[in-house]
């Protein structure tokens, strides 16, 4: 056994488990891990199975078109890396947005938290908790009645309406199209919720369906278009004109009260569906507080949504920044991603290589050379690997470091970090919630603590997109109507050299995107990705990251049935598509468990 | 009522011939306007934020690289039911939601178009990320175009010359000739891939 230096008992002597690839999320990604005689997790290695080289293709592009391609890189995270390079860009050439295309971009970015958190829990993480198998077996009358108890304000709950949904599902289910239901393990004892509350749950999971169709229009309306909606260096690519005909697709009244109404859904939705679900379904899984990880101990965010243009002060953002180290809540550093020292990518344990082994680059400085080689212990051929050699290098995700601390980022850390800072609603939602299930406070460091946050933080978000709708219908009756700023869009007005960093809290944690403009030209780009931070290897110190800390000392009802593995890895939300590339030669999305 | 009609292209355009499905769209619309009842989408590699663009079509063609092993540019014409399926298979996934899990989801809530045509491209390259489509590939757009351009007169939709709405495709910053004539060159640009996963190329 081995205590890692970020303070966690390994030991890699137990049964390897293999998960690969880990489904139900963006991307390809496998995980081992080694467990006991008793069933416990010992030992988790994850990896990153594709190469991932997003930086060298933005090489010689023109630095306002980078938004475009990184809007690609991942389906889900789109808006948000549009976001975060035209953060960068502007940055660089000290370009200054108006009023207006901050309100605007806000509520872009928190009606995407909000659409990616309800998309992630019901969609994506949900099944980990909830079997829409034994909803079939529910007595409608009853769930109508939990429906009552847990949501009163929702006005969907009557006996019939979950009679119809139960009957829509048997029809899906006995057509042998379990399709989006796959790759379940229905019938594993991990699955504690009685029929009624996976009937109110696969209920709210359409329910969710037919709402995200409603949330995104607001990217149709600020964006012109989805599911690629428009960005702008300088500002937002959307002209107002609130008196008149006006240009066509202006933003006029009629659409911010689209906007406006879609906002209450939201608010709605949180309020009387998503957190009664969480608190409902938690309660349940009361006894299951594993996964905590790093949460704990290490904890970052960039921070985002600033009160006002062009402001990133810690003060002027509603979504906190900062870093926890060493478990010190009493402590929250400031974060400064221009300072070398800060933010660093290693590479020891991964598939690239540096000039100097053992050391850090900071992003400005990032340097994108792979190097595919294999541990002496590795089980398997280059193209087959069956058990990876974590001492030697078994990833394609890099390992960024906070001052040499691994980290987690997501909606758990900015609200562990939230918390820490005193952020005053962040705090009211925490203690609320703790108390409404009456639990402590270290609860909160868990699987069940991640997915909670999340919860938690699109209500939040939900509040903050009504404040930046509002702010923006009064600046705009004011007689504002600016939402671009294009004085240094001719590159002729811009410095020979340029460097710049764009950072967003994007739904699964900090993302930063750095830059270097030389002649008018992209010279460097790096993105550190949230899911790098928690993805991450292990480091020359041997520290492991987040995904590796959370899965240690979870007992697992059934080893070749990784419910527990999934449910932990999917609390993060992870997104290998921009960590990592493809790509898995069938494209079939059946995992593979070997117990070996 | 008029049917309505989805012309929908998907794959991630920075994935060589990945981006087939996308340049079709968008050669299409180059060349074509249509009337009202006949929507251009470039789906890239979304998944549940196309569910409201199925929901309003009656119809849907769907542009895609489908790589079944076959020799690389062959065309493959899928119908109906069967089109689910022939997507899961052999298909790389970027996106977080398949699009077979998209039809199916559309199946659940009950509002899946009534007919389905997908029309498929055998990729060649799939590995070269930044790089554009290659000859074989590119070579089929018009054959592709041509078999959807047929079944729209079968259902008597008539397009006129000229270039039609572009409003749902990509930014002209990564429309095919600005992405692929931008390309940086083999040396700035590191291209070497996983080796595990370069058995589909040609090298």
């Amino acid at each position: 056994m081995v205590t890692t230096p970020n303070g966690f008992n390994i030991d890699n002597t137990g049964q390897r488990i293999v998960v690969d690839p880990v489904t139900r999320i963006e991307g390809h990604m496998r995980c081992e891990v080694n467990v006991d005689e008793n069933g416990v997790i010992r030992n988790a290695v994850s990896t990153g199975t594709m190469w991932r080289g997003l930086e060298v293709i933005l090489k010689g592009r023109d630095p306002r078109d980078a938004w475009a391609f990184t809007e690609r890189i991942c389906g889900v995270c789109t808006g948000t890396h549009a976001l975060t390079s035209v953060r960068a860009v502007e940055d660089a050439l000290g370009i200054e947005i108006p009023d207006n295309a901050n309100s605007i971009r806000n509520i872009m970015q928190l009606n995407l938290e909000i659409h990616d958190h309800v998309v992630h829990f019901y969609h994506l993480h949900a099944l980990d908790w909830v079997n829409p198998v034994n909803a079939l077996r529910a007595d409608p009358k009853a769930t109508s009645e939990l429906q009552q108890m847990v949501g009163p304000n929702h006005p969907l709950s009557s006996p019939g309406y979950f009679r119809d949904v139960q009957n829509r599902l048997k029809q899906f289910v006995e057509s042998g199209q379990l399709g989006i239901f796959k790759n379940g393990y229905w019938d594993n004892p991990a699955y504690k919720l009685p029929p009624e509350a996976d009937l109110m749950a696969t209920t709210h999971y359409l329910e969710a369906l037919d709402l995200q169709k409603e949330i995104v229009k607001v990217h149709t309306i600020f964006g012109g278009k989805n599911p690629h909606p428009n960005w702008l260096v300088g500002g937002v690519p959307c002209p107002i004109n609130v008196h008149s005909t006006g240009a066509v697709g202006a933003i006029n009244m009629e659409r911010l009260n689209l906007v406006s109404s879609i906002i209450d859904k939201c608010i709605e939705f949180n309020k009387n569906v998503y957190l009664p679900d969480v608190i409902a379904i938690g309660g349940f899984y009361k006894n299951w507080l594993y996964g905590g990880g790093l949460s704990s101990k290490a904890c970052l965010a960039y921070g985002d949504i600033p009160e006002n243009p062009n402001d990133f002060s810690p003060d002027q953002l509603h979504l906190p920044r900062g870093a926890i180290i060493n478990g010190n809540l009493n402590e929250v550093h400031d974060v400064d991603v221009r300072d070398p020292e800060q933010v660093q990518e290693f590479v020891d344990h991964s598939w690239y290589e540096y000039d100097e082994p053992g050391k850090g680059l900071h992003p400005w400085d990032g340097v994108t050379q792979a190097k595919y080689e294999l541990g002496p212990n590795t089980k398997g051929t280059r193209t087959n690997i069956q058990e990876l050699d974590e001492a030697a290098k078994y990833s394609w995700i890099k390992a960024p470091r906070w001052r040499g601390h691994a980290m987690e980022v997501g909606p758990l850390a900015r609200y562990v970090i939230g918390y820490a800072k005193g952020h005053e609603d962040i705090k009211d939602q925490v203690d609320g919630l703790l108390r409404t299930m009456d639990l402590p406070f270290d609860a909160l460091f868990s699987t069940l603590g991640r997915t909670a946050a999340r919860a938690l933080e699109s209500e939040y978000c939900g509040r903050l997109q009504k404040h930046f709708f509002d702010k923006l219908v009064t600046n705009i009756k004011n007689g504002d109507e600016s939402t671009a700023n294009v004085a240094k869009w001719d590159p002729s007005t811009w410095p020979k050299e340029a460097i710049g960093v764009g950072m967003t809290e994007a739904p699964r944690g900090a993302l930063g995107h750095w830059i270097k403009i030389k002649d008018g030209r992209i010279e460097n780009y790096q993105c550190v990705v949230p899911t790098t931070w928690n993805g991450s290897p292990r480091d020359t110190e041997g520290n492991i990251g987040a995904f590796e800390a959370s899965l240690l000392d979870t007992q697992m009802e059934r080893p070749e049935e990784p419910v527990e593995i999934l449910r932990t890895l999917h609390s993060f939300d992870p997104c290998l598509a921009c960590s990592t590339h493809v790509m898995s030669p069938d494209g079939e999305e059946l995992t593979t468990v070997k117990v070996r | 009522m008029a049917q309505q009609v989805l012309i929908l292209g998907i794959g991630n355009v920075l994935w060589a011939d990945e981006g087939f499905g996308v340049r079709c769209v968008e050669t299409l619309a180059d060349q074509w306007s249509f009337p009202d009842n006949v929507k251009l989408l470039d789906g890239g590699t979304q998944g549940l934020y196309l569910l409201p663009f199925l929901e309003e079509a009656d119809v849907l063609i769907v542009f895609d690289a489908v790589d079944y092993g076959l020799t690389p540019g062959t065309m493959k014409i899928v119908k109906n039911e069967e089109v689910p399926a022939f997507m899961g298979a052999k298909k790389m996934s970027l996106h977080q939601t398949g699009f077979q899990d998209v039809i199916a989801t559309a199946q659940l809530m009950g509002y899946c178009p009534d007919e389905l045509l997908l029309i498929g491209c055998q990729p060649e390259e799939l590995e070269d990320y930044g790089g554009g489509l290659r000859d074989v590939v590119a070579a089929q757009i018009p054959a592709a175009i041509e078999i959807a351009l047929d079944r729209l007169a079968e259902l008597q939709i008539t397009p006129t010359r000229g270039e039609g709405d572009k409003s749902n495709l990509a930014d002209p910053s990564i429309l095919r000739s600005a992405y692929e004539d931008g390309r940086p060159s083999e040396e700035e640009a590191y291209r070497k891939g996983d080796d595990r996963f370069l058995t589909l190329s040609a090298k």
